[in-house]
């Protein structure tokens, strides 16, 4: 096939290495359209046909990508499933309300043509007429001009639609990136109907991680086999990962999953103090013992044995002088008060949650089996995850910081840091 | 007395008495429902008997009015109409008056319909229409100050006042409570149910 | 076709008001804060009618029976 000649051409050149998302050179600024078709080639998505499209999904298929906003669902299946509705929208999901996390903000800053590539790609191959864009705003500016570049190159057939992301933790979850996008309102909606049936507007809605678009348009270009020559033959490809903490250089970097987290951290310089503990995914994800983790390779499975998983890619590095409990109290505290309050066991119960962990964290006398019977009450118990991933990094706090709990129990504590490690963003007036 | 007057006499009692009957109905309808809105009720009295009674006095409702309209129409003293039964202000005798009688069936009537199609229109809708409700008694109540001539009677004035009196202070109550809600609770009166107080008092906590 | 019901609550629209679990206290049971937990699983046929008027009584309508072949 002829496709598969120009994408082997392309092969040669400078993507058949890391970084592949983001430039390698060391600038700031976002790669216009110019430099964007220089460095990655053409890419044809207007107007395929059938068959096209079908073969692009196996293409997609073949190559194992799988979501990179956290939930790691296959991406060729979402794409199947919504291409068999009636209309559909796409919707490139950039809100990340994680504090912690920036991979999403440096990739739209860096590389936006790449994500608008694959947002348009996405919308051809599931037969959609728009797509939006949902962007943080910090990199709003960017990703308009970008639009607007692409506008006037006239090259794309889907109209996209720029917007400004909500400033919620939850506002990153796919239901509530629609729900956003149509009322203003950026929480969580039942299921069922799940999105893919019913979303924007009832019709079939594809809510894609920016990051997975980007993977997308680069699929296309050169197919599976090379997306799958690096990465694990179960986890193939490559992530953005977001290291921050006690590190030397906290930055966003690109890493084959699987990449030891060793390696991952000499990334970022290293780190800058010995280490006790790290968080692993996200603020849904888990703490894990420093040397037990470092061994071990950054993927899902590879982390599996110590109860954690790669998530959205935040590697959170605890120093010793640290204290995980009191760190993990105030992550809880606002994940507390950045429920949508839609439901009931998450509204009162990570309330009273991050109340007694705050008690534990502070030394005060609490109630360890309450918190464990309220952690079993909440979990799965509200329209979204939002408590369930609570209640998994509470979980993995407890296990870590078990001799912590101890200390606490009789009033001391070992670290001696005072300054925080995980950001948290200045609490809401109620 | 002639047996036609005597008929007209015995028509036209049975439409005042079940009149009373049917605001004192209506009121401790409205009662229920605020009270099962707001989680006013006695400690260990279980939810559900609210709101079965709510429903169940409202279908009592239906039976007393049909008596109350069918006895109206029918006593060739007043000429009322068939019309007046659904169209307000049709009536030839005390035109605002009946009026205001047909205002609150209609009105009522669609609380009622939409109750019973509730699982059908869904939560929404259903509530919208149960709000007009709290417009459907006072059409009755001034209805039933101007229908009949019978607050001479000292006994139907105390029960007339009576129930203006528990719905008004239902109705406050309603609103008071509405204007605290910040949080989604299971009562608006911070007041849980029996069950919840059990499980509470089991885990020890004071909050 | 062999139709199990399950009972399942919708998150968002429950209040936490209780009636459910009054009506039925094998299946339901309050949470600390007054929300229902559900007993995984199928309703058991001798329930089937409990588990309706639950469904019926609840003022968010909040419950529902889904019937899954």
């Amino acid at each position: 096939m002829r496709s598969t000649d120009s994408r082997q051409r392309h092969a040669g050149r400078a993507v058949d290495q890391l970084p592949r998302l983001l430039p390698a050179d060391g600038g700031t600024g976002p790669a216009g359209l110019a430099e964007h078709l220089a460095r990655y080639g053409p890419l044809r998505s207007a107007g395929l046909s059938r068959s096209s499209r079908e073969a692009l999904i196996d293409e997609v298929d073949r190559s194992g990508l799988t979501g990179r906003g956290g939930a790691g669902f296959p991406a060729a299946r979402k794409l199947a499933g919504v291409a068999a509705g009636h209309a559909p929208v796409v919707v490139a999901n950039g809100t990340e309300g994680e504090p912690a996390s920036c991979k999403d903000k440096v990739l739209l800053a860096r590389s936006p043509q790449l994500v608008l590539d694959g947002a348009v790609l996405a919308a051809e191959i599931a037969g959609a007429s728009q797509a939006v864009i949902v962007v943080h705003h910090s990199v709003r500016e960017i990703v308009d001009a970008a639009a607007a570049e692409r506008t006037q190159a006239g090259a794309d057939r889907v109209r996209v639609r720029v917007m400004t992301a909500a400033d919620r933790f939850v506002a990153g979850e796919a239901s509530a990136v629609v729900h956003w996008i149509e009322d203003g309102v950026p929480a969580p909606t039942r299921k069922p109907p799940r999105i893919s049936e019913r979303g924007l507007g009832g019709r079939p809605t594809l809510v894609h991680n920016v990051e997975t678009l980007a993977h997308l348009a680069l699929i296309a270009r050169y197919g599976a086999s090379w997306f799958r020559s690096v990465g694990t033959p179960a986890e193939p490809g490559s992530m953005l990962v977001t290291i921050m903490g006690a590190v030397n250089q906290p930055c966003v970097c690109e890493i084959a999953i699987g990449t030891s987290l060793a390696e991952t951290l000499s990334l970022a310089g290293g780190a800058a103090a010995p280490l006790q503990a790290l968080l692993l995914g996200g603020y849904y994800g888990s703490w894990a013992d420093a040397a037990a983790a470092e061994t071990l390779p950054f993927s899902s499975e590879g982390l599996a044995v110590l109860g954690a998983g790669a998530g959205a890619g935040l590697i959170a590095a605890l120093p010793q002088d640290a204290c995980g409990l009191a760190e993990t109290a105030r992550v809880v505290r606002y994940l507390a008060d950045e429920s949508a309050r839609q439901c009931g066991p998450c509204l009162f119960g990570l309330d009273a949650i991050a109340g007694e962990l705050q008690r534990l964290a502070e030394g005060r006398t609490s109630d360890l089996s309450l918190l464990r019977r309220w952690l079993g009450q909440v979990e799965g118990r509200g329209a979204c995850s939002h408590p369930d991933g609570a209640v998994g990094l509470i979980r993995s706090a407890l296990d870590v910081f078990k001799p912590e709990l101890g200390q606490h129990a009789r009033g001391w504590c070992h670290a001696t840091r005072t300054a925080t490690v995980l950001p948290v963003p200045p609490r809401r007036q109620p | 007395m002639s047996a036609a007057a005597a008929g007209s006499q015995g028509l036209w009692f049975v439409s005042r008495a079940s009149g009373l009957m049917l605001l004192v109905l209506f009121s401790a309808v409205v009662l229920l429902g605020v009270a099962g809105r707001t989680g006013a009720a006695p400690r260990h009295w279980p939810r559900f008997v609210s709101a079965e009674l709510h429903r169940t006095l409202a279908l009592f409702l239906i039976a007393f009015l049909a008596l109350h309209v069918l006895t109206a129409i029918l006593d060739p003293f007043v000429s009322i109409g068939w019309a007046a039964t659904v169209l307000p202000f049709m009536s030839g005798y005390r035109t605002l008056a009946i009026g205001l009688g047909t205002l609150a069936v209609d009105l009522g009537g669609a609380v009622l319909l939409t109750s019973v199609a509730r699982g059908h229109l869904g939560f929404r809708a259903w509530r919208a229409v149960h709000w007009l409700a709290y417009l459907s008694w006072p059409a009755a109540f001034a209805h039933s100050l101007t229908a009949g001539n019978d607050m001479g009677i000292w006994w139907v004035v105390v029960i007339e006042w009576g129930c203006a009196a528990a719905v008004a202070i239902a109705v406050l109550a309603r609103l008071i409570a509405g204007l605290r809600h910040d949080t989604r609770s299971g009562t608006l009166f911070g007041r849980p149910s029996a069950a919840f107080e059990r499980v509470t008092e089991r885990a020890g906590t004071h909050r | 076709m062999n139709a199990i019901p399950r009972l399942l609550v919708d998150p968002i629209a429950c209040d936490g008001r209780g009636l459910c679990a009054e009506i039925l206290p094998e299946l339901i049971t309050l949470d600390d804060w007054g929300f229902p937990i559900i007993r995984d699983g199928d309703v058991p046929g001798r329930l089937t009618s409990e588990a309706r008027e639950a469904v019926r009584i609840c003022p968010k309508l909040a419950l529902r029976l889904e019937k899954l072949g």
